[in-house]
């Protein structure tokens, strides 16, 4: 599967999760959304997509949160694996796009590219769930019962990365933040 | 030279109730170790602990859009290395965030040699951003002023908790 076909799936079963989105999914999901007043797209960050969905997970316990986040990404904030697990939101989905590049860098491969087991990465930090997937419609009958789980869960995707072309922008982060904070208090 | 005692973690945490605070985002320190038995005691205020710093305004951040008030307790060798997170996550999306520092190295009297404390003031400053320093329970209201700064500019306001220790 390639990033956008994920990202499509995701899309359908989305309905009223707060999403957080980074790197190539930051790019791409704009494409797929259905609701962006609960989108927080997190550009210049410095790998912290996954933190960010914590605070998240932790503040709005009963609202679902999805993060959107890259391989190059969650291993510049591995630690966050283990900060994330000892929380233990049971509301909190990490989806983690594994191309085995810096997409947005050029392509460059990431360390360890291929070698690493993410989701074994996540179930030693604690996470209640884990699940690696690198064939769409095995993705695509999952995950309906993926997100009904208590989590904190980790979806690994092993995403094709050279057939896609994606190009760059950063985002509107700030106003974005106001907006799914609105959405939020309003749903109260 | 200002004794430990002079500062008590139930005057800050009663600041910090006073100013709403609903999670202190945190990796323990040695200037805030004092504060970790009463705060992980405290009903109202939940803490929660990270593995690195550059995690805590995050995590903050995330706290804010989900309506809490969160506030961040790092060490000043932490806040060097939450940098880019303080930037992008506080800075430019406008969070109004009360960041509580310990001061390694702070001295009131003879020169500081501590790099982390030698430089903490002018990056603070570098970066606009405000900054307090609590000592004593005396000064233990200057949180609810930052706090209150914080939420007037929208902006990250500092609290420096210097504690000296041998």
């Amino acid at each position: 599967m390639n990033t956008r076909e994920a990202l499509g799936i995701i899309g359908e079963h989305r309905t009223n999760e707060v999403v957080v989105t980074t790197m190539s999914a930051f790019l791409l999901w704009p494409a797929y959304t259905k609701v962006p007043t609960l989108d927080l797209p997190l550009t210049g960050c410095m790998s912290k997509a996954s933190s960010l969905a914590l605070g998240v997970a932790l503040a709005q316990p009963r609202r679902r949160v999805m993060v959107l986040d890259g391989d190059g990404s969650l291993l510049m904030n591995l630690g966050s694996l283990v900060t994330i697990a000892n929380q233990a939101p049971p509301n909190l989905i990490h989806f983690v796009f594994e191309n085995g590049v810096y997409q947005n860098a050029g392509g460059q491969p990431i360390p360890g590219a291929g070698k690493i087991g993410f989701a074994g990465l996540a179930s030693a930090a604690g996470y209640r769930k884990t699940y690696d997937f690198d064939d769409l419609e095995g993705f695509k009958i999952s995950l309906d019962r993926i997100l009904k789980a208590d989590g904190p869960t980790f979806v690994c995707l092993k995403v094709r990365s050279k057939e896609e072309s994606i190009p760059y922008s950063l985002g509107a982060t700030g106003l974005a933040f106001q907006k799914v904070k609105e959405t939020m208090a309003k749903a109260v | 030279m200002v004794t430990g005692s002079a500062l008590k973690a139930k005057r800050i945490v009663e600041e910090l109730k006073k100013c709403g605070i609903t999670h202190v985002v945190w990796l323990p320190d040695t200037e805030a170790r004092f504060m970790y038995d009463t705060l992980i005691n405290e009903k109202d205020i939940k803490l929660v602990q990270v593995c690195r710093e550059g995690e805590t305004v995050a995590i903050a951040a995330g706290l804010y859009v989900g309506g809490k008030e969160p506030c961040v307790l790092i060490q000043n060798t932490g806040f060097l290395e939450s940098g880019d997170s303080i930037r992008g996550l506080a800075i430019d999306i406008h969070l109004p965030l009360l960041i509580i520092i310990g001061y390694r190295g702070w001295k009131r009297v003879g020169n500081i040699t501590d790099s982390a404390a030698i430089y903490i003031e002018p990056i603070l400053d570098a970066w606009g951003i405000k900054h307090y320093l609590v000592e004593t329970d005396a000064d233990a209201h200057n949180i609810s002023i930052a706090h209150k700064e914080a939420h007037e500019t929208k902006r990250p306001v500092a609290v420096l908790i210097g504690r000296e220790y041998q």
